[in-house]
């Protein structure tokens, strides 16, 4: 059992939790991810460690409610507990140093960027994230980010703040010659169809680029094989050799392609959920 | 009493036509007067050989005249001294390759019963009313187990009774290893094995579920910070192996351990009100034929699959499972296609369309002595189906040595053990089970787990001699 410390929302549809877990925020290393369980029969889901402090033994977890388990997570209040939580789980990415590195972020990517990105300030670097949202009010951790990045780049569909247009579109001015400056390496964490974009986007250009890719998972310890990726060929289990990888490599339609295997089993859970708390 | 020169007295089973269909245990188990005769065909030998075949030793003569002599108390306690898992092995350990194969009546009557017996003595003993009083430890040392499956499990329960203080870690929410997340509820009820580890929890162990040792905690905080003076890692062989065949990352293509995974662990079998999918079409094909693959393939039956078929590239012959699940599987309605060699799964749209496979015929034998099958040219077909399920082996998981440089392995896996098969290549950390050997059986973890807590006692106590000495 592990206690929610702190609760509070990011966006209509984005919370940030803090939750006792010492032996994980002792442990943890920027970029590797938890799986909880938030209730009996519920199901178990991986969520990236946006932040840890191994003093107060707290990490700290932002949950994009998506379906049912993220929305139940939601339910949850301060002092309440959520029923598992196993990690840190996967391996930090390698980020090479010296040059221009920069974050992409959409959706709870921004927030997993965090510590990421705070470590290699720490080491020197020169950073920039470039987050993306549909609007202004989906932005999440702008100030957090704005303390721990060299720039911050905000890119939003409608333009009700920073740039308008899409995340690449913003890195394609940049590799262009925009300030801040054609990126050296860049690490995507998003949704799938914006990790391909980005892709897409760094291979033209011939730039080094890791992903931190978000299958289905059930253990996280390699036991299963559900969260299994085609990268360069090969087939990687995704809890235990990732979640980053390089992303030239990856089979992305595949990885799209095996996000969608439960989509009408999911549907049905969260009408199940929805009919539940009509009931109640 | 007069010796019975009968036949071995079947186990009452559940209609194939409806137990297919849910996850009730199959087999009833024996009432008292069946246990009565069957122990009666027991003919006392002066040489009883069963013993011989068990790897935990047994005493079954001793056992077979408890239960004979109406006295369930004496055959529990002999039993469950030998075997603390015995309950489980009772129903789940390949009998017709160990004990029974040894045993006088086999040849001309059948063998005596020995696992059912087993298992009607446990469950009687479960039956038994508990003084729920938790054992305090007489002894400071603390000790750590890794795994709960049947080999940590086993030394744990050892140790604590010798007086130890003992910490069982498990990667997962639940304990129990394969027992829990493998071996599905029909052949192996949950109930029996929250049974066992409540057992172990009266004697004063404690699990602590939701740590991966090499992940959360590394073995150096163990013995550092944390204070314990063993280790014993029964991590298991739980990392599965793909064909390497095209279209296995097609959606509908499982592991047989994600696939076992999901139900049992998860109970996918009660989609939506738990949560966890698992998406089971109308023909499923698993690939393999040991004991995971006759659980996977009856499981799609149970989650309504009309057509569970298991594909093999060997013969009948060389079939792995124990002979009970596959005569349940056929009784059942699974199909067999032995000597079937899968070559791709086809697909449509992202989904599982078909297997294709090649006939094969038997030739010369390989290395391991059975005889190769080889592919019959130009016999490739397509079965039509939904899902393929792969079992076709796991490897030991490289997590916790990867985390430990020192834990040497076996360029398969497997940890290196020292003469006495137990102690690692790191000083006071022990190991057993599948994370030894490889995939292998439950009394075979089970007695690596008794073996390792001996060995850990007898380290121990040299230890505090030393120590005593040093002081004096
Ligand atoms: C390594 C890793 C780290 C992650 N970190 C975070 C995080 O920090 N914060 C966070 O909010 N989420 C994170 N995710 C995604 C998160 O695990 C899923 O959103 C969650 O499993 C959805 O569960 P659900 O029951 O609420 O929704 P479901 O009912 O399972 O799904 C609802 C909808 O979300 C989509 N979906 C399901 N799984 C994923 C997924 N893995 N990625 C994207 N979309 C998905 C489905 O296609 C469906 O449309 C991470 C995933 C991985 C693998
Ligand atoms: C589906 C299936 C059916 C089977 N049927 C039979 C049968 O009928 N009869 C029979 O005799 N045998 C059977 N077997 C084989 C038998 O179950 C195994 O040989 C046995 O369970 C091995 O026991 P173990 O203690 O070595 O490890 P396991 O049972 O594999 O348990 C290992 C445990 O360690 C945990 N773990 C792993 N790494 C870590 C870590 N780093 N930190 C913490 N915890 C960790 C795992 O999560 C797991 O719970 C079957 C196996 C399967 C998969
Ligand atoms: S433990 Fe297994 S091998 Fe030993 S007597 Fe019992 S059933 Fe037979
Ligand atoms: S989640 Fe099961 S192997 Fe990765």
């Amino acid at each position: 059992m592990v206690k929610i410390v702190e609760k509070r929302p990011l966006t209509p549809i984005t919370r940030l939790y803090r939750v006792y877990a010492p032996l994980i925020a002792k442990a943890a290393k920027a970029g590797q991810f938890v799986i909880v369980r938030v209730r009996e029969g519920g199901e178990r889901i991986p969520l990236t460690i946006t932040d840890y402090d191994r003093e107060s033994g707290l990490i700290t977890i932002v949950v994009q409610e998506v379906g049912a388990t993220t929305r139940r997570l939601g339910e949850l209040q301060e002092g309440e507990e959520i029923l598992d939580m196993v990690g840190p789980l996967g391996e930090a990415p390698e980020i090479p140093g010296g040059g221009h590195i920069v974050g992409v972020g959409g959706g709870y990517g921004s927030a997993a960027l965090l510590c990421l990105m705070r470590e290699l300030k720490e080491r020197g670097e020169n950073t920039t994230i470039i987050m993306g949202a549909r609007e202004k009010s989906l932005l999440i951790l702008a100030d957090e980010l704005n303390d721990i990045c060299s720039h911050v780049e905000i890119c939003t569909d409608d333009g009700s703040a920073g740039f308008k247009g899409f995340v690449t579109e913003r890195l394609q001015q940049m590799i262009d010659g925009a300030p801040p400056g054609p990126p050296d390496f860049v690490i995507a964490i998003g949704p799938m169809p914006m990790m391909r974009a980005v892709e897409k986007t760094t291979r033209a250009a011939g730039i080094a680029n890791t992903a931190s890719l978000d299958p289905l998972m059930i253990d996280g310890t390699g036991m299963c094989g559900g969260c299994r990726v085609t990268v360069g060929g090969e087939v990687r289990f995704a809890c235990v050799d990732g979640p980053f990888f390089d992303a030239h490599e990856v089979d992305f339609d595949e990885a799209v392609s095996r996000s969608k295997m439960y989509v009408k089993q999911e549907q049905k859970a969260a009408a199940c959920q929805r009919s539940a708390a009509g009931a109640a | 009493m007069p010796v019975k020169r009968v036949d071995k007295t079947p186990m009452p089973v559940r209609e194939p036509s409806m137990r297919a269909h849910d996850f009730e245990e199959v087999n009833e188990g024996y009432c008292f007067s069946h246990a009565m005769f069957e122990a009666e065909r027991c003919l006392r030998c002066q040489d009883p050989v069963c013993i011989d075949g068990c790897p935990v030793r047994v005493p079954i003569a001793d056992f077979m005249h408890a239960v004979a002599a109406g006295d369930l108390p004496k055959a529990a306690e002999l039993l469950r001294t030998a075997n603390p898992l015995a309950a489980i092995c009772g129903r789940v350990c390949p009998q017709e390759a160990q004990c029974e194969a040894n045993c006088h009546m086999t040849k001309r009557f059948g063998p005596v019963a020995i696992g059912h017996l087993e298992r009607y003595v446990s469950d009687w003993e479960m039956e038994q009313p508990l003084n729920d009083e938790v054992a305090k430890p007489r002894r400071e040392e603390k000790i750590a187990i890794v795994g709960s499956g049947p080999s940590g499990l086993v030394c744990a329960g050892e140790l604590a009774r010798m007086g130890y203080v003992v910490t069982v870690f498990e990667a997962l929410h639940a304990p129990g290893g394969v027992l829990r997340y493998g071996i599905p509820e029909f052949r192996l009820p949950n109930s029996i094995l929250d049974w066992e580890i409540q057992s172990l929890e009266r004697l004063g162990v404690e699990f602590v579920n939701n740590v991966i040792i090499g992940k959360t905690l590394k073995l150096e905080q163990l013995f550092g910070e944390m204070g314990y003076k063993a280790i014993f890692i029964g991590t298991g062989a739980g990392l599965p192996k793909f064909m390497g065949i095209p279209g296995e990352s097609l959606n509908g293509v499982y592991s047989a351990n994600e696939f076992l995974t999901r139900i049992n662990l998860m109970q996918a079998f009660e989609f939506p009100q738990s949560e966890t999918p698992l998406s089971v079409g109308k023909r499923v094909a698993v690939i393999g034929s040991g004991n995971t693959a006759m659980d996977a393939v009856r499981s799609a039956l149970r989650l309504g699959a009309e057509k569970a078929m298991v594909v093999y590239r060997r013969s009948e012959k060389e079939m792995t499972a124990r002979i009970e699940e596959y005569e349940h599987a056929i009784e059942e309605g699974v199909e067999f296609h032995w000597l079937t060699n899968p070559i791709e799964v086809l697909g449509e749209d992202g989904w599982v369309t078909g297997l294709k496979c090649l006939r094969m015929e038997l030739g010369e034998p390989d290395e391991s002595g059975r005889a190769r099958p080889v592919p019959i040219e130009g016999s490739e077909f397509v079965f039509p189906v939904d899902n393929v399920v792969l079992s076709i082996g796991t490897r030991p998981n490289p997590l916790l040595h990867k985390a430990t440089p020192e834990l040497k392995t076996h360029s398969w896996g497997g940890l290196l053990v020292d003469e006495r098969q137990v102690e690692t290549t790191v000083h006071r950390v022990y190991a057993g089970g599948d994370a030894v050997t490889g995939a292998a059986t439950v009394i075979l973890a089970a007695g690596a787990g008794k073996r390792a807590a001996e060995a850990i006692h007898a380290d121990l106590t040299s230890d505090r001699e030393e120590a005593g000495k040093a002081a004096n």
